[in-house]
């Protein structure tokens, strides 16, 4: 198995901003122990250090794009370059897009990796998620499982079974 | 080129926080600069009124995800003055190397992904590191040093939950710490290399006239303790803050401004900091900035990277000094009985100095609080600099004068504000 890392990104205390962090604590008792699934506060820098080792890797974000609150967007970041903007107006010093940009310019960045964004819609101080938000984790669970199960390895292990 | 021109930057990159700016030239001269703030106002001294004082350390920690320590340690200072506690020994070391965690993480970033850039011609960090793999990959190694401090000292790298008025809830084994000695160490050559390596870039000239205010203090190169001296006589305790200074609200801005009554504008953050305390700088801090011919006062705001630099040096130093010298405490935390007070504190953060004061009641509940950060002290000599600056470059098209007024804000390392974070895009996809 490719080791692999769901990383949940994300301030808990910042309405919205928290649905990462919501899907990883939900996602984590679904998966096998040969995937890793760690909460980070979204620092660029120490994302490159977070997914060392880990061939593939899915960072789960609150996403800002203009699109309905709760919808969800998955982004193949190993296909092509992130978009310009994507974390362009981040108040973390090197946004999400950046640290996998400056990853792959440093040939650092995992065999695999992709960006599950939630639509989000409020970050206000001690709010709780939205319901949309909050509706939308479910949803994200259940990509992520079907990602990382049933696209990726299922197939992988039905092969290896039949070669065996 | 026309007579009347508006430079506007909606955005600006590579600051921390939301901010923008505008000029606005009217016939060819400087008519308006204003940095604008449009990051709602955080409340924060709201939300302190009516919380126990032990939650402040956590609660303004949270104002800021590249100093949080600054945050704690104003908070804790303040308190612990409002209470009528001291901390010293190990546990005031310990402070001090958390400082020292968060002044490497800060400046390594500035340095090289945030500075760097602007100096070598690249339009960030992501295309700088196709060319020069080894400065970005010694960036994040000096982050990773700092980050590794604040895990071990603050239990955690960013917004650390192990600080408490009184000290700490839990304090590391000398083997713990000892782990950071050997990347300490490597940081340590890193940082050298970094201040050789900020010496050989071009800085644009210009000289500030502001007045340069910060800590000083009897031994040490300033960070959680001092009293507020600047170039012009300053010499006042946190308690005397507020007869000095005064904050007042900018309509086109939602941070307030800071200023020194009586004075035009005041400067704080590290080339304050360093004309102020060159005397106190450790050994090798020392012979970096004397190697690099970094001036005293150093008052080219473009320059002050290397300040930064030679301040990276230095925090590794200190950072080997506390851990060599650690002797694990008996106790976590003093104790801390509740009673009615007020406490007044000032720290250098990263970019700053950064003053709290508390107001408590008789049961320790927080009646008042006001913080006053690094960043709205700064932006009245942020304008200032730019209406120079623009004034002295109109033969600039628009393009390469806009350029060099972000990189001019870029100085200052503003931390506009922040504890949010989200993904911002141009194009939905779905």
């Amino acid at each position: 198995m490719i080791p692999t890392l769901v990383l949940g990104i994300g301030n808990a205390d910042r309405g919205d901003d928290a649905v990462g962090l919501a899907v990883a604590r939900r996602l984590r008792p679904m998966v096998p122990d040969w995937i890793a699934v760690q909460e980070h506060g979204g620092d660029g820098a120490a994302l490159l250090d977070a997914w060392r080792g880990f061939g593939c890797v899915v960072l789960v974000d609150a996403l800002r794009s203009g699109i309905t609150a709760g919808d969800i967007v998955w982004l193949d970041a190993r296909a092509a370059p992130l978009a310009a903007r994507l974390g362009g107006n981040s108040t973390h010093l090197l946004g999400l897009a950046q640290a996998v940009e400056l990853a792959r310019a440093l040939g650092q960045l995992p065999e695999r990796i992709a960006v599950l964004g939630i639509e989000c819609q409020d970050f206000a101080w001690h709010a709780p998620m939205s319901a949309a938000v909050a509706a939308a984790v479910d949803s994200a669970v259940a990509l992520l499982l079907a990602e990382l199960h049933i696209a990726d390895y299922a197939s992988e292990s039905a092969d290896a079974h039949g070669a065996a | 080129m026309s007579a009347n021109r508006t430079l506007s930057v909606p955005y600006l990159a590579r600051v921390e926080g939301e901010g923008a700016m505008h000029v606005r030239i009217k016939d060819g001269r400087v008519e308006n600069v204003e940095v604008r703030i449009f990051e709602p106002p955080r409340f924060f001294e709201a939300f302190l009124r009516g919380r126990m004082f032990l939650e402040a350390p956590d609660i303004t920690a949270r104002i800021c995800g590249i100093c949080p320590v600054a945050y704690q340690m104003s908070a804790v200072h303040a308190l612990e003055a409002a209470l009528g506690i001291q901390v010293d020994g190990p546990l005031r070391d310990l402070r001090r190397l958390l400082y020292c965690g968060e002044w490497i993480e800060s400046h390594a970033l500035h340095v090289y992904m945030l500075h760097a850039p602007d100096f070598l011609g690249y339009p960030s960090v992501v295309h700088m590191a196709a060319d020069h793999p080894q400065l970005v990959n010694d960036a994040l190694a000096l982050k990773r040093t700092g980050n590794q401090i604040m895990t071990v000292v603050g239990g955690r790298e960013i917004h650390p939950i192990n600080v408490k008025v009184g000290g700490f809830y839990h304090t590391p084994t000398k083997a713990e710490l000892d782990t950071l000695v050997a990347p300490l160490e490597r940081a340590l050559e890193t940082a050298v290399a970094t201040a050789r390596f900020a010496a050989t870039l071009t800085f644009p000239e210009l000289t500030l006239h502001h007045e340069l205010i910060a800590l000083r203090h009897p031994d040490d190169y300033p960070m959680n303790e001092g009293r507020l001296v600047s170039d012009r006589g300053l010499d006042i305790s946190a308690q005397q803050y507020q007869e000095h200074f005064a904050e007042e609200h900018a309509a086109h801005s939602n941070a307030l401004h800071s200023h020194h009554k009586g004075t035009e504008t005041y400067l704080v953050g590290p080339l304050a900091r360093m004309a102020l305390n060159r005397d106190r700088l450790t050994p090798l801090a020392r012979r970096t900035a004397d190697e690099i011919g970094l001036e005293t006062p150093c008052r080219n705001p473009f320059r002050s990277n290397l300040v930064r630099a030679v301040e990276l040096v230095l925090a590794c130093e200190e950072a080997l000094r506390l851990i060599r010298g650690y002797r694990e405490p008996r106790e976590a935390a003093v104790a801390v009985a509740a009673r009615k007070g007020i406490g007044w504190a000032m720290t250098e953060a990263p970019r700053g100095m950064l003053y709290h004061r508390y107001c408590l009641d008789d049961h320790g509940l927080i009646e008042d609080a006001n913080i006053v950060p690094p960043t709205s002290q700064n932006l009245r000599a942020m304008e200032a600099d730019l209406r120079a600056f623009v004034t002295a470059h109109l033969h600039l098209d628009d393009a390469e004068l806009t350029l060099r007024c972000e990189q001019a804000i870029r100085n200052y390392d503003p931390c506009i504000s922040c504890a949010t974070h989200f993904l911002k895009l141009d194009v939905a996809r779905s």
